[in-house]
């Protein structure tokens, strides 16, 4: 039986972070979920080792995580793809540190099965919460991702909106770990996203794109999990690369 | 601030770290005015724009006319042809009407609106810099500032271009900014002209510019071949 709770947040947690990865236009944006989800995992061992929620556990973390990519950004001149492998790399050795090694599985590629009503509710008003941040956000953080320049003379707070960026991205990392672990979060905002670039000529399609491969693969990989007894937010995963080979390919032949 | 004044600058210097970029200017432009910011490459044409535009940090003084309202058009915009973006999607960026929209392209001639729909990854140069010009002028402005508008085009486009922003500036009362190293630019265009290297070399009517002053500003290579159209 296919649990109907995982199913239902696994479909509005995909669709909010694939939407959110539809903004992420500049490098450096798209860079930002990657250490990000990474630096979750010390935080899902905790909460695995004393039984509450994995968002719950992720959430400071992934605070932490802003604020390290803030300073770092700031106070070194390293480029963002260093900063992103040191606290990657950091983020997972903490996190063995103290999880027992049987847990690990669920901590780097979650598990969906353990999701109740409760956390369906959680993960639904968090989802619609963002997905409400970002229709309000969304043609302020494109100017930006533009031309900051562009956006200043336009009167828009570029610190103010960066920050509500910062702040999505981490809220749909802490309940993307739910579904695809820790290991994987950032890949449901990125993948997707990055698919429908592929083959979309505007915005309204590169979001659409987006939400409809995030919603489908999320589906698929549950129902085939169901059927192969394999990880769901592995398959899930998987499933989305292989929506991105096809778009590529799609590209190509243009 | 004096009457009929949009903008008065004052002893302007900027520092970008620790080099001055540009030191102790003072100049006024007047409403409806066109003013060229002429000067070689490196000469902090565009620093100066932007510390206009309020993006730099700067001392001394710069006053613009109370609730001004700015257009930009900056010189490139190097991400935007990555990003799956139509036209019209751009326009809306900046909260624009349908209505809006219509009237401006209107204005520039291009009268077909399937441009609207296109993707700006796949717009020609022209088409490009035409499309930032709508940009800058949607919300009405009352000063445009221009930064290289026409580097890389074709001489009919740019010609396009000119003449709309002289149309736009008569009709609109339209004050105009703009930064340029081409020398033609400024006699075909401009009413003043701020010769730029670093400091101020000379300001004022673009007829009035000496060789002299030519020299310094770009190095002794630029000579003004005067010709005449009787």
């Amino acid at each position: 039986m296919i649990n109907i709770f995982s199913l239902v947040a696994g479909i509005f947690i995909t669709g909010v972070a694939a939407y959110l990865g539809s903004l992420m236009l500049s490098k450096k944006m798209a860079l930002a979920a990657g250490p990000l989800g990474h630096l979750t995992l010390p935080g899902i061992a905790l909460a695995l080792i004393y039984g509450f929620d994995v968002t719950l556990g992720a959430f400071p973390f992934v605070i932490l995580g802003i604020i390290l990519i803030w300073l770092l950004e700031m106070k070194t001149k390293l480029p963002m793809e260093a900063l992103t492998a040191i606290v990657f790399a950091s983020g997972v050795a903490i996190a063995f540190l103290f999880l027992p090694i049987d847990q690990a599985e669920a901590a780097l590629v979650g598990d969906i099965s353990k999701i109740g009503l409760e956390d369906m509710i959680f993960s639904i008003c968090l989802s619609l919460l963002v997905f409400v941040m970002l229709i309000k956000a969304y043609s302020k953080i494109v100017l930006i991702s533009i031309s900051e320049d562009l956006a200043k003379v336009q009167k828009i707070d570029v610190k103010k909106y960066n920050f509500i960026y910062l702040t999505m991205i981490a809220i749909v990392v802490a309940l993307g770990v739910k579904i695809v672990g820790g290991l994987l979060t950032a890949a449901l905002v990125a993948i997707p996203a990055a698919a429908s670039r592929n083959i979309s000529r505007n915005l309204f399609e590169y979001s659409f794109f987006g939400i409809f491969f995030g919603v489908l693969s999320c589906i698929l990989g549950i129902f085939l999990s169901q059927l192969y007894g394999l990880p769901a937010g592995v398959l899930i995963i998987i499933i989305n690369t292989a929506i991105f080979l096809i778009t590529m390919i799609l590209k190509r032949g243009k | 601030m004096e009457k009929g004044l949009i903008l008065e600058v004052k002893n302007l210097t900027v520092e970008l770290e620790k080099d001055a970029i540009l030191k102790n200017l003072t100049f006024q432009v007047k409403e409806g005015e066109a003013l060229t910011i002429l000067g070689p490459n490196g000469a902090g044409k565009t620093v100066l724009l932007k510390t206009l535009l309020g993006l730099l940090p700067y001392n001394g003084e710069i006053k613009w006319k109370k609730n001004i309202k700015i257009g930009y058009v900056p010189q490139r915009l190097p991400f935007i042809k990555d990003i799956p973006l139509s036209v019209k999607e751009f326009f809306k960026l900046k909260e624009a009407s349908e209505k809006e929209i219509q009237e401006i392209l209107f204005l520039l001639g291009m009268k077909d609106s399937y441009i609207l729909e296109k993707k700006i990854g796949d717009l020609s140069s022209g088409q490009f810099q035409k499309m930032l010009i709508v940009f800058a002028l949607i919300g009405n402005p009352q000063v445009l500032l221009f930064d290289e508008p026409t580097a890389g085009i074709d001489i009919g486009t740019e010609e396009t271009i000119y003449t709309f922003l002289k149309k736009m500036r008569k009709k609109k009362n339209l004050t105009i900014l703009l930064v340029t190293h081409d020398i033609n630019i400024v006699y075909e265009f401009s009413i003043h002209c701020l010769c730029l290297n670093k400091k101020a070399l000379c300001f004022g009517h673009p007829k009035k510019i000496t060789p002299e002053q030519l020299t310094e500003l770009y190095g002794g290579k630029v000579k003004i071949y005067e010709h005449r159209h009787d």
